[in-house]
């Protein structure tokens, strides 16, 4: 028992509150929100280091006990999760202050960014599978309104979609949370995976695997299941598709690796499906990124051939293949969030996102050039970047696995990531100076480039320092991958 | 009874598929208020229709019925009332934006 991991749910949410009465002051708005989400981020690291010594944490709601009642738990993943998405959604904001009009700030923008980190916390730290919808729901419904905010055309058409597509998956939610309760009688996720354990593994088991893996493959876009996300995730500002593109698949992704080790670990049909839908889905997105010819666009697209590998890790399931998995999620919130945040300094700059629009961006802002060939080098896996050491423990996992076609795939995959990035900077930054916007060479960008450089430092720092990292993620698979550990904190068994 | 209530849920299913695959916003969105009537339902038939007592009142009866599906098929209907509201909302103002409601019309071209 131990109430602070209800914290980072709480802050957001009572601070949320607190900023639709101040509608209009500007200054209460940003200084309540940074403070909050400052708060958030110590909480999460205190909770965090706190798991990292002494085991997992767990708090009884309203203290029912704990298959009766709904129980938050932070494990290592989880806390380790909710600490990066604090520290993004900070960024985030910063950036956003720098780069949003007044009125759309005035429009309720703070309450519904701390709506989504209490719906984005509530999901990594839940430890109940009808809460965990509820959260979802709480997190997609702050999205609608995020994605949907300035009402132009492109974004109303793109946003009803998403609305559509996503509402519709967390109705399959319902029905695969009804055929879980109909077999087991409980919906608290240590004791499924007890009663689970316990049952004879009949198909209702995989069909009931396979529904979640359906609900949780729109979330995070993996491969028939992600047409809505490269035209939704181009509608809104920079600061929020990065805040998207770093996050919400993510939180799918953490749904799969959560329920698959914990609940549905025997089920062997599941894991081929998932290696099968992983390679496809990085292949499939590279493509994508490939044809394209906009900035925003081809940093759409890339999230999901990085979602793919996510998902091929978790298809691959050994500890060392979740560590990578864990580590290439890590790697990919950050440097998914600054490129999309380079792409908005890009836009700010020349006033467009069309690659063809615009080059020579490095003559004018020699800057924003290096620190955005860092990062999309990191993202293509290029060592000493961060990018490498995910990919390095997944592909070796996958041949001690012997599953030798998924890794050609993705090794084909990483080949073409460089190629899509190096595309961008070969356009928009080499070659003579072209910007529709004529006075966009003595444009300023150094103070909207303070928010990225955190983060370009962290990829670095993941990359230069991968030992102790690497260390950290293989003990968070242990954990994973045995999960007595959890279930006994979460039911109180010694 | 469940028996009924399984065929009634396969109705919903599949009038909710029908409707969320026409052409109409409109139609579509009340395919998902349908698709979600069906999901409760079924929730509520899988856990099992009333057996034995209410929860509440006394404490003499042998079989109680379980009353945790009630309590979250009722937030379900509470979450998807609130969507539902957003979701007409919206599709009204993509109707004042692009003067359609046809989802054809509403494809998208290459260079916007």
């Amino acid at each position: 028992m131990n109430n602070l991991v209800i914290l980072p749910i709480l802050i957001p949410l009572l601070m949320g509150v607190i900023l639709i009465f101040f509608k209009d002051s500007k200054s209460v708005q940003r200084t309540v929100s940074v403070i909050s989400v400052g708060l958030m981020i110590a909480v999460s690291a205190y909770l965090t280091y706190m798991v990292y010594t002494e085991g997992i944490q767990t708090t009884e709601l309203g203290d029912w006990p704990a298959p009766f009642g709904i129980v938050l738990v932070a494990d290592l993943l989880s806390s380790s999760l909710v600490a990066l998405s604090s520290l993004l959604a900070l960024v985030c904001l910063f950036f956003a202050y720098q780069t949003f009009s007044a009125e759309r700030e005035r429009n309720y923008f703070h309450p519904f960014f701390l709506f989504l980190m209490v719906g984005v916390n509530g999901s990594f730290l839940t430890g109940d599978l009808f809460n965990l919808f509820v959260f979802f729901e709480v997190m997609l419904i702050s999205s609608f309104i995020l994605i949907s905010m300035g009402s132009k055309q492109y974004q109303l058409r793109e946003s009803l979609k998403y609305v559509i597509i996503n509402t519709v998956s967390s109705m399959f939610f319902v029905a695969a949370i009804a055929y879980i309760y109909g077999v087991t009688g409980t919906l608290n996720m240590a004791d499924l995976a007890v009663k689970i354990g316990e049952l004879e593994q009949t198909g209702v088991i995989s069909v009931i695997a396979v529904l979640f893996l359906f609900v949780f493959g729109t979330k995070s876009a993996i491969f028939p299941l992600y047409y809505w996300l490269p035209h939704s995730y181009f509608a809104p500002p920079a600061a929020i598709a990065a805040l998207f593109g770093g996050l919400l698949t993510k939180v799918g992704v953490y749904t799969i690796m959560r329920t698959y080790t914990l609940i549905f670990p025997h089920d062997q049909t599941v894991f081929q499906i998932l290696l099968i839908f992983g390679g496809l889905t990085m292949f499939i997105g590279v493509l994508g990124a490939v044809s394209q010819f906009d900035f925003k666009r081809i940093l759409a697209v890339h999230i999901v051939s990085q979602v793919g590998y996510m998902i091929m890790g978790v298809g691959i399931f050994t500890p060392l293949a979740i560590a990578g998995t864990f580590y290439f999620l890590a790697h990919n919130i950050i440097v998914k969030s600054a490129l999309f945040l380079f792409a908005g300094v890009a836009e700010k700059i020349t006033g467009t996102s069309h690659l063809k629009q615009m080059s020579g961006l490095l003559k004018t802002h020699p800057y924003v050039g290096w620190l955005f060939l860092i990062t999309a080098l990191s993202l293509a896996g290029i060592p000493p970047l961060s990018g490498f050491f995910g990919k390095f423990a997944l592909i070796i996992a996958g041949f001690d696995a012997g599953n030798y076609f998924v890794i050609a795939v993705s090794l084909a995959t990483g080949v073409l990531t460089l190629f899509s990035m190096m595309k961008i900077f070969m356009t928009s930054f080499w070659g003579e100076v072209k910007m529709p916007d004529p006075q966009a060479k003595d444009k300023k960008v150094g103070s909207l480039l303070i928010p990225i450089l955190p983060l370009v430092a962290l990829t670095i720092l993941l990359g230069v320092a991968a030992e102790p990292f690497m260390q950290f993620s293989l003990e968070l698979a242990e954990q994973l991958m045995d999960p007595s550990e959890y279930i006994n904190s979460v039911l109180n068994k010694e | 009874m469940e028996i009924l209530m399984i065929l009634t849920v396969g109705v919903l299913f599949t009038v909710a598929t029908y409707m969320i695959l026409s052409k109409s916003m409109l139609r579509v969105i009340i395919g998902v208020v349908i698709l979600s009537h069906g999901a409760h339902l079924l929730f509520l038939t899988l856990s099992g229709l009333k057996q034995g007592a209410p929860p509440l009142l006394g404490e003499e009866a042998s079989a109680y019925t379980d009353p945790l599906p009630q309590a979250l098929i009722l937030t379900a209907i509470v979450i998807g009332f609130g969507i539902t509201a957003f979701m007409l909302v919206l599709a009204y103002r993509t109707y004042k934006a692009h003067k359609t409601d046809n989802l054809d019309e509403l494809r998208g071209t290459e260079d916007e």
